[in-house]
């Protein structure tokens, strides 16, 4: 099992990716940049990285989007191969049109650092077979745009194929207008498409994924796609 | 690139210099005349330009220089001595180094608050990277106005999105710092950013010039004409009437450039390309030439033709005095400038060759085939030609009049006895005392994921190269204590600090500095600085932390407000075993409650005397040096061998806000004190300093109480963890929810209020 983490310009949490899969999760790792052309044909999970790929200038992801690797990343999800988009990789993975709706500025207008809860709404995905039954996970945010829209059509076809994976809620798993930190409709924090094999989310589980650092609910994430792909 | 061939030898001067030319680059009379007799001829106008930022005060540290010569700066951890590199340089093992500093960008924030910060710390994480170490951390000390005050919100807004947005962007966490509000940074608040770095020992690079013929490259931005004068005159001179108009001086930030900048660079490091390495901060191509030629006794030929610019027709003295951001200095070893470019066509960074290395020591600038400087780098720099000036001192009025008010605190406390449970509140709704989160939730704190505390007296984070280690880092200075006397303030800055280092369980190692002071020509001024730097030099000896670089800021007053005199102090603690790291929440029901130190019942300075009087008066809290350092050692060994389980630093506030903090963190315990130590508001809200609450199990205390005697630390009895209210018996019981709620929203109402 190898995780292929791209680099873009700017991102930043390239590094944290790639030490959560290969020494957290101990699991194989290698970067991909951002110019090559095509994915190497070990690579059996696609992540697309946190941080401001080309500053998020213009709108969070909308130039990375076309960066040369980003045309194998859709062939590569295209053959039904995994791709995980964690906050930055999610907003550009809905501007490649990979995933439906937009992340827009959050609702406070400011940056926001924080642990979250998330429940997990669907635990039959390579992503989150290996969450516990009710088990309520703690997994930061790092985001000024992780506000999720979409239009209702699609709103109700996310629900209605369980593709809405992720809400925020409370410690207890109340899912309520407290425990949403950015304005996301129905506390959205991870969608996956409805092959299932691509998964965005705003929450960093790279960041909790090593108990040295408080908590490694996150680590769950890969360690599902890793029993998954075995 | 052989550049003297085709150019004109004679001295080309866009306009004529006078003295009145001089004035208005910032230098005096006296030494316009220096620099006239030196030369044997009057300067060009570029030249004049040149010395106008190098001599200023924000690069030349002429009327600093000879005091901070007496702080400590050497010792055994230290790979480099403060100012001879961007930043100092930490040996903490194995082969790796910290790199650290903290920098002023007070001005620049005053006048256009989000971009002044935002630059304030793309500046000293570029002073960090230059060095070849790989940015982990960042930190920043905040003080501004009172908050209920309009313009402080606007400001304290502008301030926070902005070294929000630049750090975030460049994915290094910002994991500690300060915010004070104090009515005297009304028109000067203060912004001093502090970056932290890891290096292999091996991949250090030097911002020194070498090499007869070596190239000379610019890596990074264009150079535009923003920033012009931000050092000479924006930076070294008091705010007034114009000062609005020096916006224009103000960099702009671009946090993206800096981020493959710093890629770009590091790469080139791994790759050995690179002969010297300099940030073109202040000053910019005029500083970073001349600093590096004078480092390595060499000198340069630089064409500014070659630089690329944003905007054409561009003079030679704007190329020169440019602050452009996101720019750095590069000497390449000859031959190998292929493999820089390769690396920089990777990161889209452009890598122009500027120049090349002359062995004589002389800055030889053209500019349109012209020759319009003509200068031995020498003359330029501080230690080398740039003045260094011993000001006048004296002992400011105000000082004794302030100390002999003391008495009337003492009165409206004793006045204010039944009104303690209200005060609590109050103290903890100020927004110097009240939770940051509205601050630190703006900041990306964990990106890198090494981030182990951010919640404790100092951030504790990991070393991922050093398994199992740590480092603390943390912000200080009450300044207000450095207003009332400011030998103890001085001494107590230093001493905070490495309390709050040892409360996370780390030793603490070193400091950097950031000095901000008034008008060093102000005798009275002066005399603030003199004693606060023999303050931090008297603590720093004692507790072997030198100073390991940093930097001064003078003219931090406007017509209306002198600030209090500021000097901050960042310091790195070493933690050798993170499984031996302390907090300060309460942490079980039914442990006891220590004091460790003694309760001298010191108000002057303090917050409580601040909410009852509206100002800052009375005697600053003394430091007792050998009780300080008894206090450290001991709690240090304490939390070593697992005794305690809980320390807390006193300060602003004293013991009641400081249980109050610990409940809070806690987030369900309280604490019954019903000790009969804790008699009086002094005890309770007072400032002495060298105090630390801690907690332990009831089953340790025979060896709590043994370590503490044969340490001679005075210890006492407070009270016991439990219930859900913080319940001073002989004063108030308040129910924890609420001071949390107080404590957790004071700073967000008060923004959101119309």
């Amino acid at each position: 099992m190898k995780f292929g983490v791209v680099v873009f310009p700017g991102s930043n949490c390239d590094h944290d990716a790639f030490y959560a899969t290969q020494t957290n999760a101990e699991s194989q790792s290698e970067f991909l940049w951002h110019k090559d052309t095509s994915i190497p044909s070990d690579i059996d999970c696609v992540i697309l990285p946190g941080g401001f790929s080309y500053g998020d200038y213009l709108r969070s992801g909308a130039i990375a989007r076309f960066s040369p690797i980003m045309k194998d990343v859709i062939n590569f999800a295209e053959k039904g191969k995994p791709v995980l988009g964690i906050c930055n990789g999610f907003q550009i993975l809905t501007e490649a049109g990979l995933l439906p709706g937009t992340l827009m500025r959050n609702t406070s207008l400011t940056f926001i650092c924080k642990d979250v809860h998330l429940k997990t709404l669907n635990r039959n995905t390579i992503f989150t077979n290996k969450i516990p039954e009710n088990t309520i996970l703690r997994i930061p945010i790092a985001h000024g745009e992780g506000n999720y829209f979409v239009d209702d059509d699609t709103l109700k076809m996310l629900k209605d194929n369980n593709q809405i994976v992720f809400q925020y809620c409370d410690e207890n798993g109340n899912v309520n207008a407290e425990s949403n930190p950015n304005g996301s409709m129905l506390n959205i924090a991870g969608i996956i498409n409805n092959k299932g094999n691509i998964l965005g989310m705003m929450p960093h589980p790279e960041r909790l994924s090593d108990i040295a650092l408080g908590g490694n609910d996150g680590l769950l994430i890969f360690k599902s796609l890793i029993d998954s792909i075995l | 690139m052989n550049l003297s061939k085709n150019f004109q030898e004679e001295l080309y001067s866009e306009i004529e210099v006078t003295k009145e030319t001089a004035k208005e680059v910032g230098l005096t009379e006296e030494e316009y005349d220096q620099i006239v007799s030196h030369l044997k001829r009057t300067p060009t106008y570029t030249e004049l330009g040149v010395f106008g930022v190098l001599w200023s005060e924000h690069c030349s540290y002429k009327n600093s220089i000879k005091l901070l010569k007496t702080l400590p700066r050497s010792g055994k951890r230290l790979l480099v001595e403060a100012g001879e590199e961007n930043a100092g340089l930490v040996d903490i093992g194995n082969g790796w180094a910290i790199a650290f500093k903290i920098e002023s960008h007070n001005h620049p924030s005053a006048v256009e608050p989000y971009q002044g910060a935002a630059t304030g710390v793309g500046g000293i994480l570029r002073d960090i990277f230059s060095m070849g170490a790989r940015p982990i951390a960042s930190l920043d000390s905040l003080r501004f106005g009172e908050l209920d005050n309009p313009r402080t919100k606007y400001l304290l807004k502008g301030i926070v999105k902005g070294i929000g947005d630049y750090g975030n962007s460049f994915g290094v966490p910002t994991v500690a710092g300060e915010v004070y509000f104090d009515s005297c940074y009304q028109d000067n608040p203060l912004v001093n950013a502090m970056a932290v770095g890891i290096v292999h020992k091996d991949k250090v690079i030097s911002a020194t010039a070498k090499g007869e013929g070596n190239p000379v490259f610019i890596l990074g931005s264009r150079t535009g004409r923003d920033g012009i004068h931000g050092a000479s005159l924006l930076a070294s001179r008091e705010f007034d009437e114009k000062s609005d108009e020096m916006r224009p001086t103000v960099q702009v930030g671009d946090p993206f450039a800096e981020k493959v900048l710093l890629e770009a660079l590091l790469e080139m490091l791994d790759a050995k390309v690179l002969v010297g390495v300099q940030d073109m901060g202040a000053a910019g191509i005029s500083s970073s030439t001349s600093e590096m030629s004078a480092r390595g006794n060499v000198g340069m030929d630089i064409d500014l033709d070659k630089v690329p610019l944003r905007e054409e027709n561009m003079s030679a003295y704007e190329i020169m005095l440019s602050e452009s951001q996101e720019r750095m200095l590069l000497i390449v070893e000859k031959g190998k400038e292929h493999i820089a470019q390769e690396i920089a066509k990777k990161w889209d960074v452009p890598l122009t060759q500027i120049g090349q290395i002359r062995s004589d020591g002389l800055l030889k600038i053209y500019r349109n085939g012209k020759l319009v400087v003509n200068l031995d780098a020498e003359v330029l720099v501080l230690g080398g030609g740039a003045p260094q000036y011993t000001r006048e001192s004296k002992i400011p009025q105000y000082i004794n009049q302030v100390k002999q008010q003391q008495s009337e605190i003492d009165k409206v406390l004793q006045d204010n006895k039944n009104n303690s449970q209200n005060l609590l509140e109050k103290l903890l709704a100020s927004p110097t005392i009240a939770s940051k989160r509205w601050v630190f939730q703006q900041y990306d704190s964990q990106v890198l994921t090494n981030t182990v505390s951010i919640s404790g007296d100092s951030a504790i984070l990991r070393l991922k190269e050093l398994p199992g280690k740590g480092i603390a880092l943390t912000t200080d200075c009450n300044s207000r204590y450095v207003y009332l006397d400011p030998y103890q303030g001085g001494l107590a800055s230093v001493f905070e600090a490495a309390r709050n280092v040892v409360c996370s369980g780390a030793l603490p190692v070193a400091i950097t500095n950031c000095l901000n002071f008034g008008n060093p020509y102000d005798p009275e001024v002066y005399f603030q600085f003199k004693e606060a730097v023999r303050g931090m030099k008297d603590a720093c000896l004692v507790l072997d932390t030198p100073v390991t670089g940093g930097n001064v800021s003078f003219h931090n007053e406007s017509q209306k407000f002198a600030i209090f005199p500021t000097p901050t102090i960042g310091m790195l603690g070493m933690i050798d075993d993170l499984d031996l790291v302390m907090s300060p929440d309460l942490k079980n029901e039914g442990d006891l409650i220590y004091l460790l130190g003694n309760n001298r019942g010191e108000t002057g300075g303090s917050e409580i005397a601040k909410l009852l009087m509206g100002k800052i008066l009375g005697e600053a809290p003394k430091v007792i040096i050998e009780d300080e350092l008894i206090l450290q050692k001991t709690t240090l060994n304490l939390i070593h061998k697992k005794i305690i389980n809980a320390a807390h630093d006193i300060s602003e506030g004293g013991l009641a806000v400081a249980l109050a903090e610990m409940s809070i963190l806690s987030k369900k315990f309280g604490a019954i004190i019903d000790s009969e130590n804790i008699n009086s508001m002094a005890q309770l809200f007072g400032e002495s300093q060298s105090r630390i609450v801690v907690t332990l199990h009831k089953s340790n205390i025979v060896e709590f109480e043994n370590i503490c005697k044969n340490n001679n630390l005075s210890y006492y009895f407070l009270g016991v963890v439990g219930g859900t209210s913080l319940n001073f018996k002989k004063f108030f019981s308040i129910e924890i929810d609420r001071i949390n709620d107080i404590y957790s929203n004071a700073i967000k109402n008060e923004i959101d209020k119309k």
